[in-house]
């Protein structure tokens, strides 16, 4: 997927989010470090100017609800980022981001960490990438493109925010 | 990161920074309406305490209980320590429970570092004697840190009574390793002689300590720990070593003031310039809990 790709299937998607609900003052974006962030903050603008009306966006980093982080008895700790939600998310539908949904495990911690921040009325997923291969119960509400892959490749997310560039490319690895 | 976390020495300004930056996320699972995060479950951690310590004890314990370990403190005065264990023995004892972490503070210089030679679990050191005190000056480099936003290059003020503090050691280990401009005050009797070998400035004169400083941490006369006249008298002391608003006027006009606790009111600092407009002493204890996570956290995952 190039730059051209990837931001009309954020607008199908800001479209899609618009057409099936109708308040928008309930809506809520919540990016998934550390691509899932960028992502939700363009998606909540493509809403603004659709709607005027711009839902607001925060970050959550899931590494403390990991299942493998404690797996390892040794070895270095993966690094812990700042969660920033700053409004309430009680009784908000909440619209979780993220760049690529592969197992399925980054989504069950996410949603650990979400319902300790309150009580939302609802969360649906988004993704611009959905890659298959589920460890577990989860699929996506919204999706940029699926890519069908082997579980020996890898899918590449580059955004301009993090990388300078948007670009989206499996590899061999 | 090792296992264990003994002493700043043993810490590279990296891992002092992977602290920083770590406890930085932590701060934000206090602020939460649930203030609590899965990391460390099924994770024993024992609080080992034979000295006396109500912040550093209660601080450890919330950091443990916010990633959700099991905690157990075991006190002293309950203890098998009056029937004439070893601390070694203790530990072992302990140990053969299986526990994960075991935090420590002794009245011992080099006990923590005992303890982790003999025993399979991470040690924390939570102050040791006149040696160290880790976790003191992580959460007062993470103090500096958010209001200076940098280390390097401060003017850091440090006065007091020097000989017996632990919380000295360890500050001016991590802040020459960051970088910081040190400087002692106290009164002769109470500098560690040969202290300026760890690159910093000494000086009787607090006015000269202070002066165009961006930080001025005052340490607690530890009575407790003399067994022989160092100054006159309290009221001696504070007239030519505690820290007044007139003192203060001499440092930067954006100085922080930061006190390990617990203070001695009008002995090294006068109680207006304590709950003045530049102390920061309480944020310190706030701090202390998320830089105990992030400490925690790190070791979790540690190795020799």
């Amino acid at each position: 997927m190039d730059a051209d790709r990837i931001s009309r299937s954020l607008a199908r998607i800001a479209h899609e989010i618009v057409e099936r609900n109708r308040g928008i003052e309930e809506l809520a974006f919540v990016g998934v470090r550390t691509r899932g962030v960028p992502l939700a903050q363009r998606i909540a603008r493509v809403v603004r100017e659709i709607t005027g009306h711009e839902p607001p966006a925060g970050a959550l980093d899931i590494t403390l609800y990991r299942d493998d982080l404690m797996r390892h008895a040794v070895g270095p700790q993966p690094l812990v980022r700042r969660t920033e939600i700053p409004f309430s998310i009680d009784d908000k539908r909440i619209l979780l981001v993220d760049d690529v949904l592969y197992t399925g495990r980054t989504v069950r911690a996410a949603l650990d960490a979400l319902i300790d921040f309150g009580r939302p009325r609802s969360i649906e997923l988004v993704v611009l990438v959905d890659r298959g291969h589920r460890e577990l119960p989860i699929k996506a509400d919204y999706v940029g493109k699926n890519l069908p892959t082997s579980p020996s490749q890898s899918v590449q997310v580059q955004l301009t925010e993090t990388d300078g560039r948007d670009l989206v490319e499996i590899r061999e690895s | 990161m090792k296992k264990d976390l003994l002493g700043i020495a043993d810490l590279t300004p990296d891992e002092i920074h992977l602290v920083l930056d770590t406890a930085e996320a932590m701060r934000e699972i206090g602020q939460r309406p649930i203030k609590k995060v899965p990391t460390l479950r099924g994770r024993t951690i024992v609080n080992l305490f034979y000295e006396p310590s109500t912040r550093t004890r209660t601080s450890f314990e919330i950091a443990e209980k916010r990633l959700s370990a099991d905690t157990l403190n075991i006190a002293v005065a309950a203890s098998s320590v009056l029937k004439g264990e070893t601390l070694a023995d203790t530990a072992l004892n302990i140990e053969a429970m299986a526990p994960d972490m075991i935090v420590v503070r002794h009245a011992s210089s080099g006990a923590c570092h005992l303890l982790a030679r003999i025993c399979r679990s991470g040690i924390i050191n939570a102050g040791d004697g006149m040696h160290e005190h880790p976790t003191q000056a992580l959460l007062d480099a993470f103090t500096i840190r958010e209001h200076k936003k940098r280390i390097e290059g401060l003017k850091i003020a440090i006065i007091g009574d020097l000989l017996h503090s632990r919380v000295l050691r360890s500050n001016v280990l991590l802040l020459t390793k960051l970088g910081a401009d040190v400087w002692l005050s106290g009164p002769p009797t109470l500098v560690p002689p040969g202290i300026e070998r760890l690159g910093v400035h000494v000086t009787t004169r607090v006015d000269e300590a202070v002066a165009e400083a961006d930080v001025i941490m005052m340490l607690r006369i530890q009575q407790e720990r003399m067994q022989g006249a160092f100054f006159p008298s309290l009221r001696e002391y504070f007239n030519v070593f505690g820290l007044t608003r007139d003192r203060v006027g001499r440092a930067r006009p954006d100085v922080i003031i930061m006190h390990p606790g617990p203070m001695n009111r009008g002995v090294e600092i006068a109680s207006d310039v304590a709950d003045g407009p530049f102390s920061v002493i309480l944020e310190q204890v706030a701090n202390g809990v998320a830089v105990r996570m992030a400490v925690l956290y790190l070791l979790a995952g540690g190795h020799d």
